[in-house]
């Protein structure tokens, strides 16, 4: 595979996380093409914003099964576009502000990552009318 | 301006309509994530920020982050074939007015169904 893309990121050769990162990007893209576009589908064709208050959300997740589906979902999101940002970051700065920005990036990373798994596992969401 | 100048054929334009539209996805989870998070903590707050998805406005914005993710679904494709097929890429720009195709074809009714609320249909 040569070093020059007219597609995406051309292919690390150094290996190592880089190169596994390149390969994760590819594998998850296949599955939230699948994940990300069922649900914008199930969220706004089969229902609609309209509809999907909290109670909408405490009926969804009354089943564990769906609750884990979503978990897992939610995993391949984040990293997927946390990678993602961590590529485009790296491509404008340099240095200390690269340092900086990325140390941002990962600790933004980790508490959205702790908010989405604390609501998915243990909302108990109280009936509002 | 700079999009206007610029001579980028189809292979440069596909690549910064990905990056912007990666941006925007991501900037949308971070919002999602949060909102969530205040359904399991404030469902008050949680159902008024629902009633804005809702609105006009909200559909509007909708049918932009449909777009960003449909198009970054087809062009994350279009990057893999070429990547993992690179005879592919000889057919790069074709592959993108394929993608294009079925941005309109699946867009257009997609995003009638997300707005047909606000005409009251």
């Amino acid at each position: 595979m040569s070093l020059y893309s007219r597609s995406g990121r051309p292919r690390p050769q150094s290996g190592g996380f880089e190169l596994a990162a390149w390969y994760y990007m590819r594998l998850s893209g296949v599955a939230l093409f699948v994940l990300a576009l069922l649900h914008f589908s199930v969220m706004h064709f089969v229902f609609d914003p309209s509809q999907e208050k909290a109670g909408f959300i405490d009926a969804r997740w009354s089943d564990v099964l769906i609750r884990t589906f979503d978990w897992l979902f939610l995993v391949i999101v984040l990293s997927h576009a946390f990678l993602g940002i961590r590529t485009v970051t790296k491509d404008y700065l340099r240095g200390g502000r690269r340092t900086l920005a990325l140390t941002a990036l990962y600790l933004l990373g980790i508490v959205v990552f702790v908010m989405g798994t604390m609501v998915v596992m243990t909302a108990n969401i109280p009936s509002v009318q | 301006m700079l999009l206007i100048r610029y001579r980028g054929s189809e292979g440069m334009v596909a690549w910064a309509f990905h990056r912007i539209s990666g941006i925007a996805i991501w900037a949308f989870v971070l919002l999602h994530v949060f909102d969530i998070y205040l359904s399991g903590s404030d469902p008050s707050v949680y159902n008024d920020l629902l009633s804005f998805y809702a609105s006009p406005i909200g559909r509007v914005l909708e049918v932009l982050l449909g777009g960003a993710l449909l198009y970054h679904a087809l062009n994350g494709i279009r990057i893999l074939l070429m990547d993992f097929w690179p005879r592919l890429t000889a057919y790069h720009k074709q592959i993108w007015y394929a993608n294009w195709a079925i941005f309109v074809g699946v867009g257009l009714p997609a995003a009638f169904v997300i707005l047909k609320p606000i005409f009251g249909l």
